[in-house]
């Protein structure tokens, strides 16, 4: 092996130094993209994505140069040997039912999973560091993932990268439904951009517009990926995404027109110079069916068709490297405009240990078309230790959003294409063959009330109250089952103990 | 204790407790109705005060100007109606939709017991509508509920018309941090509590109905709205729920706190707080606000649709708006002001409402008793039977000497051994009966209401009430029945150790519903009491007849009905009085199975068989 490399540096310094800058493509390179797609419901989703490819083996090498791959997480893999990172804040739920399948569902409040490497011996241990160094990272209470809410799932959360064997003792997930997500999150992610916010989409990102929606979700995900169409070496690829949901009806009066300065108070000036692939999409499928309802203002200069989610789909597409998207109006600003209002499963369950391990329940079910099926799970409710409340015990207790993950057959057969050409938001689940695709989705979490003392005077109550009783209840117990007589007290005081003390010794009966 | 274990001591204590009896009765008893009477003055009641930290400090200002729209949404709404006959549930799906709501449906269906004669039905089916405004930003954990009840009638079209043109206000807004649901349901009550059994997905009552599509996470609070008019002279809010269940005080406050704000007036029990209490003209009036409330609270009823949400842990209180020949009248823009006020104040809310007190009496608006002022007047009540049970239990257990030389000889044993004296055998009889007495009278009415009217010209709803009367009637000719199969050697103990058993049971019973619902303890211990204490089979019978049977407990509710309607300056002529009562036995019986109302059960099998053991006493040979 030291052979080798030493064979390639010599090969590399026989082309000179003249050659070594240009020649060799950067090693790493970034992709960023935003999908604007109207919703079903009015409302307007935006989805973006930054993808940064590394072509460098992290754990094996001992890296320290870094260049558009972030320092602070490319140590994290190596120094915890990880193999995949999945990290999600996210504030709002996702409605389904009215806007449609999403690209990547996310659970409300905080979500982490992570596959650790065959070498890591001790998991638990490397689970609770990572999630403490995640939390100083991203300013989130994820430091408060311990054994209570942290599960092995057997069925679920496979690796979504590159992965030889999928042994469940490697993978940890846990959720935080509590964690509020506000711009202290928002901030270091994006610093964890090659652009930060100075240049290219993420120019759009202006915390006080991403807070005033209806859905904000921002992720990171982490994974090793094929280098080449051959998969003889490891990638790793990093994507930040941040999803958006932008409640039409408060903010156009009704209307169904958006534009890009509308939602984010900002328009697209230039690319970032670092990326290797800056583009636009916005979703015009219903434009071609409902009789031409529906204008893009620039008028895109190409338009993408594709299978999504098991439907065709329609995209105009706008590359900010393009020069002629920018320069020709100095600055890019979308706009959209109605013309027209508008049974043999698996089941796993590991049962919960008090104040150890949390319950897990997987079921593998096949569901009948157009059917409902429930699960409904019976539980106690029981008082904790005084000390386990919260400081709000009256607001509740949070149970974990259930997670359904399906493969759904597709309607429309798609063609497998290249996959590290396709966008981003086609490409984040990988995908066996066209005639299915992955969704992952969550359920709202469950807020429970437990049985809570009266915190305002404990005390008083339970003292007076057990007091009472105890006083009450032994002392009637005795009145009622003993009967009380009068016995006359004994004559004669110490003299006649004394007496019948000699007396006893004597052997003659006492007076 | 140290004083009881003295024989000694105990002993004279025993003498006097014998000796003074029937004026410590008497003094315990009186003493428990003046404390009552005086909760409604100063020094017993408090003014009301928020406690709820969210809901205090920050004020908000309502911007709500939708009173136009308010008013056309109920015309829409009202010419709807009448065209289809029922709840026009495509209208208010668009409309709801059209203001931005998430909007389900959920049809319901029911066979009530026997056909209820007051409402008009029997086999009902129906439709809820209701409305979710999403909070954004939230996962749909919590959420607060205005409710709209609409009856057969087109009555309350105005409430949905202010709850639609709320909603639309409220979508426009962006600090929601809890979902709110707006609710339409048919048939006024029976709709609620479909809708709430599926939304908890239980089923207590047997109602049949299609499961919830749209969930919004644990109710925090609940308001229910019933408007009739275009403008209204005043508000009045009902807190009393089923079972005498009320919400937490602070809730009320809260309502209070805008009523002041927005300068409407607000009345409790349709009566206005008095102004002046230094004369006697405030307490007074609040005596009797007071002496409402305990009625209504007594009678177990939901007094109205929040009623039905208190069972699930959902703080929740009916606003209703009053539309007199009072001059000054304020329309619907006032109304939705003190909606959305509240409505913005609850969304402040962190954890559920629970500082407050959730046990009070309410003699004025802004003033109310708290349950350590009210409970002595149960206690004192009470007392009384304590105090008779003890003189019996003395007297059982030193028969054969006389009171004056119990004292003396110690040695000397009675005739019996007490625990042979008591019999508690011969005691097995009567309480058999009784209770099967009180258990016919729970089960046969509604069991038995086809062979009633097949065999007598009467319909359902008259057949169950007959025959309830009928078997109640038929308990008191019991006892001459019962005497023979009852042998004792001593007669006099026999009868004493009835009524020491009737007494603790007595007692025992009125404990446990007084600290659930104070109310209802407290005026069945203030009419069954003074007869329980007085009853025995000697001395003038004709008279403690008389008396048991006026305050027996069917006689105690005719008796509240005619109290209720004087204290509401509406008095009932005999006839009207007779005729009510009729209706509130049939709808104590049918609330008991469509809601799930504890008082017939309570009465049937708990107060009913004890009462009999009094008359049992009473005609004991």
């Amino acid at each position: 092996m030291a052979a080798a490399v030493r064979l390639v540096l010599l090969v590399l310094l026989l082309l000179g130094p003249g050659v070594w800058g240009q020649a060799e493509p950067p090693r790493d390179s970034l992709r960023e993209e935003l999908v604007i797609t109207p919703l079903p419901s009015g409302d307007v989703a935006a989805t973006f994505q930054f993808r940064t490819r590394w072509d460098s083996e992290l754990q094996r090498e001992g890296v320290s140069h870094y260049r558009l791959f972030p320092k602070a997480l490319g140590q994290l893999i190596s120094k915890y040997s990880l193999r995949e990172l999945h990290l999600s804040l996210t504030q709002g739920f996702w409605r389904t039912r009215y806007w449609g399948t999403p690209f990547l569902q996310a659970p409300s409040g905080a979500e982490l999973w992570a596959w650790f490497q065959d070498s890591v011996t001790d998991v638990d241990e490397s689970w609770k560091e990572l999630s403490n160094v995640l939390s100083g990272i991203f300013c989130a209470s994820l430091n408060f993932i311990d054994s209570t809410n942290t599960v092995t799932p057997t069925a679920s959360f496979k690796p979504l990268g590159l992965a030889n064997g999928t042994d469940h003792s490697f993978l940890r997930y846990a959720v935080l439904p509590r964690e509020v997500v506000c711009t202290e999150n928002l901030t270091p992610w994006k610093k964890l951009l090659p652009c930060s916010s100075k240049a290219g989409l993420s120019v759009l990102l202006k915390a006080d517009r991403l807070f005033h929606t209806s859905y904000h979700s921002q992720a990171v995900h982490i994974r090793p990926v094929c280098r080449n169409a051959r998969c003889t070496s490891v990638s790793w690829e990093l994507r930040q995404t941040l999803s958006v949901v932008f409640d039409a009806f408060i903010t156009g009066q009704g209307k169904k027109d958006w534009s890009l300065f509308r939602m984010f108070s900002r328009t697209l000036t230039e690319p970032c110079p670092l990326a290797s692939e800056s583009r636009v999409y916005v979703d015009i499928t219903s434009s071609g069916q409902d009789n031409e309802t529906l204008e893009v203002y620039p008028p895109p200069l190409t338009t993408y068709q594709d299978v999504i989610l098991g439907t065709r789909k329609t995209y105009a597409v706008y590359d900010l490297l393009d020069a002629a998207v920018v320069s020709t109006s100095r600055s890019l600003n979308v706009q959209l405009k109605w013309k027209r209002p508008p049974e043999n499963g698996y089941i796993h369950y590991q049962p919960a240990q008090d104040r150890m391990q949390p319950h897990l329940l997987e079921m593998l079910i096949q569901l009948p078309a157009n059917s409902i099926t429930k699960v409904s799970i019976q539980f106690e409710r029981a008082l904790l230790k005084w000390t386990e409340y919260t400081p709000d015990p009256n607001h509740g207790f949070y149970v974990s959003p259930s997670v359904l993950s399906a493969l759904v057959p597709s309607v429309v057969a798609a063609k497998p294409g290249d996959w590290e050409e396709s966008p981003l938001f086609n490409s984040l689940f990988p995908v066996s063959d066209g005639s299915s695709y992955f969704v992952r989705l969550y359920t709202e979490p469950l807020l429970v009330s437990l049985p809570t003392p009266d915190f305002s005077m404990p005390y008083n109550v339970v003292c007076l109250t057990c007091t009472v009783v105890a006083v009450c209840y032994g002392s009637f117990y005795n009145l009622l089952t003993r009967t009380f007589q009068i016995e006359e007290p004994r004559k004669g005081g110490l003299v006649k103990r004394l007496a019948n003390l000699i007396r006893r010794a004597r052997g003659v009966p006492p007076l | 204790m140290g004083l009881l274990s003295d024989p000694v001591r105990r002993r004279a204590l025993a003498r006097l407790v014998l000796r003074l009896n029937a004026p410590l009765c008497v003094l315990s008893y009186v003493a428990g109705i003046a404390w009552f009477l005086a909760l409604a003055f100063p020094p017993l009641t408090q003014r009301t005060y928020m406690s709820e930290n969210a809901m205090g400090s920050t004020m908000v200002e309502e911007h709500f100007a939708g009173g136009d729209r308010a008013r056309s949404l109920a015309r829409d709404f009202a010419a709807h109606r009448r065209k289809s006959g029922a709840l026009p549930v495509a209208w208010l799906e668009r409309t709801m939709r059209s203001v931005g709501l998430e909007v389900y449906t959920q049809s319901f269906s029911r066979k009530l017991p026997f056909p209820d004669e007051t409402h008009e039905r029997y086999m009902v089916s129906g439709i809820n509508v209701y409305g979710i405004l999403r909070a954004p930003r939230a996962a749909s954990t919590e959420s607060l509920v205005l409710t709209v009840p609409c009856g057969p009638d087109s009555t309350n079209s105005q409430a949905v018309g202010l709850m639609l043109a709320l909603a639309a206000h409220f979508r426009g807004q962006i600090y929601w941090a809890k979902d709110i649901i707006f609710l339409v349901t048919e048939h006024d009550l029976l709709g609620t509590e479909a809708w709430l059994e599926a939304y908890h997905d239980v089923n207590v009552t047997g109602m049949q109905s299609s499961p919830l599509q749209g969930r919004a996470g644990a109710i925090q609070a609940a308001v229910a709205l019933e408007l009739s008019s275009d403008v209204v002279t005043s508000l009045d809010v009902a807190v009393e729920g089923l079972n005498g269940q009320l919400p937490n005080l602070d809730l009320l406050n809260l309502f209070q706190t805008f009523c002041q704000k927005g300068g409407l007036l607000c009345t409790l029990q349709g009566k206005l707080q008095p102004q002046d209490w230094t004369s006697i003209d405030g307490p007074l009036q609040s005596v009797q606000t007071l002496l409402l409330m305990v009625l209504q609270q007594a009678s177990g009823r939901p007094h109205g649709a929040h009623g039905l949400f208190l069972r699930y842990r959902v703080e929740a209180l009916t606003l209703r708006g009053i539309n007199s020949f009072r001059q000054y009248k304020y329309d619907l823009v006032a109304v939705g002001k003190a909606l959305e006020g509240m409505f913005r104040k609850l969304n402040h809310l962190l954890e559920r409402l629970h500082q407050s007190f959730f046990f009070y009496l309410l003699p004025a608006l802004s003033r109310f008793v708290s349950i350590g002022l009210y409970m002595p007047a149960a206690g004192f009540l009470l007392l009384v039977l304590g105090l008779k049970a003890l003189e019996l239990w003395m007297q059982l257990h030193e028969a054969g000497v006389g009171p004056e030389e119990a004292g003396g000889t110690s040695g000397s044993s009675p005739p019996y051994p007490p625990t042979q004296g008591v019999g508690l055998a011969s005691l097995v009889a009567p309480l058999l009966v009784s209770q099967a007495m009180g258990l016919a009278l729970y089960v046969l009415p509604v069991l038995g209401q086809h062979v009633a009217a097949q065999h007598f010209p009467v319909a359902e709803a008259e057949a169950v009430v007959l025959t309830l009367l009928a078997i109640y009637a038929a308990g008191l000719a019991l006892p001459h029945n019962t005497h023979r199969v009852v042998s004792t050697q001593a007669p006099d103990r026999g009868w004493m150790a009835l009524k020491l058993v009737a007494l603790i049971y007595l007692a025992l019973q009125l404990a446990c519903i007084t600290l659930t619902n104070f109310s209802l303890g407290f005026l069945l211990a203030a009419s069954m009491v003074p007869a329980a204490a007085v009853t025995k089979p000697s001395g003038p019978r004709p008279l403690y007849a008389a008396l048991l049977v006026l305050t027996s407990p069917a006689a105690s509710l005719l008796g509240s009905l005619f109290l209720w309607r004087e204290l509401q300056e509406a008095p009932l002529s005999l006839a009207e009085g007779w005729q009510l009562f009729l209706a509130a036995l049939a709808q104590g019986v049918l609330e008991h199975h469509t809601y799930g109302a504890l008082l017939f059960p309570l009465l049937a099998l708990g107060l009913y068989p004890c009462w009999l053991l009094f008359w049992n006493v009473l005609f004991w040979k």
